[in-house]
């Protein structure tokens, strides 16, 4: 089955077989990290443009070393220094990169949706590199790449998401694409900050950090992002990190094989200790490397499918 | 000088009359109604309403004209000429312009641009507060004698609640109705869309039912402790419908009205961050959907308003999050409310009773009636012809509907004000 997405807006929109054709790609591309010469020519002479309303540090660095290991040219644009200071629109900003001959555009944004007014406006090709709290697939699809190497498989495994499902993008592309390859998924938290509609979405509940990791093969501990407002669904991080950190005694709850993921930047002492950070079981620097290989698969299947 | 119409199913809910006949008007007034009026006068204007309905002219008690202030979305001019396309005679417009329409200069303003430039009737709400900011009391007194017929912080409601009885002990003597947009911004601050699966799976902040249902409890609780008559705009909720029945049911003066859009269209809409689809209250669930519909048949909800909120595409072609609330309704009303009468929720008298005389009495006006001697603003339209809705050719300013490209029943071919045909289809 061939790969003819234009755009990758969200796992909520690819079916079980995209979302493996972008890991199978990114195998070969991983490969392609390990070479003397860590390029290919693959992208030549087109350009890509990192539109980045949003600070981010990782995932700006992670999508500008996939797009120069294709060869493409990189264009990046972030909000500081824009002119949407000057008042001018999302989609007249994108037409400019458009009319440089921008053939794929990523995006971050603070707003969920905005990669998706983008992919209804402008000719290119549109990857969302974050959206508000609607979805984060490339992190996602790093998180699943990493539990699939780890553990060989995702059927059937038993993952846990815990903190502020509410505001996460990365809980939910996970949801979505982890549902949709046949992993179970619990989420925990503070009542708040874990809605119930979650339910409907396929996952498992929970308000005990120690119920919740029973029997589980992955952990995914989420940042507390003090940025969104999280902090007045709960009283005090001291009474959050009581309940929702994760310490050594509690990940003793865990299969014995379990791996703990965090999509960064870590808040050490908040939502895991030190010891949990720096631990073997720990993959939190393996998904950080694995992050450009799912990209460059991101990027070229949809150059890919461009060129079609 | 009249007009005769032919041949219509008149229809007018005011004198329970539902005939096939003839109707003549002579200069602005309502001549006769009878089942044959022979040959016209000289230079009398003929039209055959043969298959059509002939109702009074449609009274919409929920429109922003935007203007003065916001030109670009809508004008009082093209307001009224998207009214007269759809059917409406009458309109009635918050307040929520800029200046806010809350002391009698604005209002006089509004009725002179009406007077010279609108082709149907404008009647301007005034605002209850002081530039809508929930602080202190609008001119209320001097904005009613200058011919507002309501008041009503539409959009930005009344937080004071201490305020708010304020207002509606004050109004009562005016004898003009207090109308309330129901929402109790704690439970709403920073939604977007309705709180549920939907806003779940999109990542936008959800405005819950609750925030509705909250403000039209203590508004129901405020109109029985000062006795003024209450108008809740656009009920959006199972909850609401339920609250508006129970108060109805022990005799409290409380009126309700719902949209097309939210009798029609489910959260759902907004999938793909459709921001056609963004308005406030939001659009809520199926199950919402059918409590109001529900409310429509038994009576609960007496009134269909648009809430007719024109934006510009520039406004609206933007991320979710920052577009402005509302569609606009006028020329999608009369359709919509038709498939009312095709799914036999209520009949097409019933409908039309909900579309004229009911809204004209709620803010007093004397309108709504086919009734020999009343001002002759009329509706001739075609309840069973299809036809494609595209906004390109809306006469309003704004194209802003998430209606575009339905295929509805309905088409209206006369609109008729004070006796002048204002808008025809041929």
């Amino acid at each position: 089955m061939p790969f003819d997405k234009k755009h990758i807006l969200g796992l909520g929109e690819l079916s079980a077989e995209e979302i493996k054709i972008i890991l199978d790609t990114a195998e070969s591309m991983k490969e392609i990290s390990t070479r003397d010469v860590k390029k290919v020519p693959t992208l030549k002479g087109r350009t890509v443009v990192n539109l980045f309303f949003e600070p981010s540090t990782r995932t700006r660095s992670s999508f500008e070393i996939a797009e120069k290991r294709l060869s493409a040219d990189v264009l990046n644009f972030s909000a500081s220094q824009s002119s949407v200071v000057k008042g001018e629109s999302l989609v007249d900003t994108a037409r400019n990169f458009e009319a440089m001959g921008a053939s794929i555009m990523v995006i971050r944004h603070g707003m969920s949706g905005a990669p998706f007014v983008l992919a209804r406006e402008i000719g290119a090709s549109v990857i969302n590199a974050g959206d508000g709290s609607h979805e984060h697939p490339s992190q996602a699809l790093i998180d699943i790449f990493t539990i699939r190497e780890k553990k060989g498989r995702i059927e059937g495994l038993n993952v846990l998401i815990v903190g502020d499902i509410l505001n996460s993008r990365v809980a939910r592309s996970n949801i979505f694409g982890l549902r949709k390859l046949g992993a179970n998924v619990r989420i925990a938290g503070p009542a708040t900050i874990v809605p119930e509609y979650f339910r409907d979405m396929g996952a498992e509940i929970f308000y005990s950090l120690e119920h919740a990791i029973e029997n589980v093969d992955v952990v995914i501990m989420l940042r507390i992002q003090s940025e969104r407002k999280t902090l007045e669904y709960f009283p005090s991080l001291r009474e959050y990190s009581g309940l929702y950190g994760l310490t050594r005694e509690k990940l003793s709850l865990a299969k014995e094989d379990v791996i703990v993921m965090h999509p960064g930047p870590i808040n050490r002492g908040v939502e895991l200790t030190s010891e949990i950070a720096d631990d073997p079981g720990a993959v939190i620097l393996e998904q950080v490397a694995n992050g450009i290989a799912v990209r460059m698969a991101m990027i070229y299947l949809v150059a890919l499918g461009e060129s079609l | 000088m009249g007009v005769l119409i032919k041949n219509g199913r008149v229809i007018d809910p005011s004198q329970s009359l539902d005939m096939v006949g003839d109707l003549y008007i002579q200069q602005d007034r309502v001549k006769e109604i009878s089942k044959r009026i022979d040959a016209p006068r000289k230079g009398d204007t003929v039209i055959d309403a043969s298959g059509q309905v002939v109702a009074p002219g449609l009274v919409d008690i929920h429109v922003h004209l935007r203007e003065p202030g916001y030109e670009h979305k809508e004008t009082i001019k093209t307001g009224c000429l998207a009214a007269a396309a759809g059917g409406f005679t009458s309109i009635v417009c918050m307040p929520n312009t800029n200046p806010i329409n809350d002391n009698a200069s604005v209002t006089e303003y509004i009725l002179l641009k009406a007077r010279t430039e609108g082709i149907v009737n404008v009647f301007p709400i005034g605002a209850i507060t002081k530039g809508e900011k929930g602080k202190e009391l609008a001119d209320i007194g001097e904005m009613c004698e200058a011919g507002c017929v309501g008041i009503s912080d539409d959009g930005m409601p009344v937080t004071d609640s201490g305020l708010m009885r304020k207002a509606m002990e004050y109004v009562k003597p005016f004898g003009i109705p207090v109308i309330t947009h129901a929402e109790d911004t704690g439970l709403s601050a920073g939604g977007v869309m309705n709180e549920g699966f939907v806003s779940t799976e999109l990542g936008l902040r959800g405005i819950p039912v609750a925030s509705e249902e909250v403000g039209v409890v203590r508004d129901i609780i405020l109109c029985e402790l000062t006795g003024t008559p209450l108008h809740i705009c656009h009920v959006s909720t199972k909850g609401s419908v339920r609250l508006v029945r129970a108060a109805k049911k022990r005799g409290v003066k409380v009126t309700a009205e719902a949209t097309p859009h939210h009798f029609t269209l489910t959260d759902k809409e907004v999938y793909g961050y459709n921001t056609d689809a963004k308005m406030n209250p939001p659009l809520r669930t199926q199950e919402d959907v059918d409590a109001i519909l529900e409310g429509i048949a038994d009576g609960t909800i007496d009134v269909i308003a648009t809430d007719h909120a024109p934006h510009s595409q520039d406004e609206k072609n933007v991320e979710f999050d920052l577009a402005p609330f509302g569609i606009v309704g006028l020329e999608t009303a009369l359709s919509l409310s038709l498939e009312l009468v095709e799914k036999e929720i209520i009949t097409l008298e019933e409908m039309i009773k909900k579309l004229t005389v009911t809204p004209s009495e709620i803010v007093g006006i004397e309108r709504g009636t086919l009734v020999p001697g009343s001002i002759a603003d009329l509706v001739v339209f075609d309840p069973g012809m299809s036809r494609t809705v595209n906004p390109e050719e809306f006469s309003s300013k704004s194209r802003n509907t998430p209606f575009s490209g339905w295929e509805l029943k309905g088409v209206v071919s006369n609109t008729i004000v004070s006796g002048k045909v204002v808008f025809s289809h041929n």
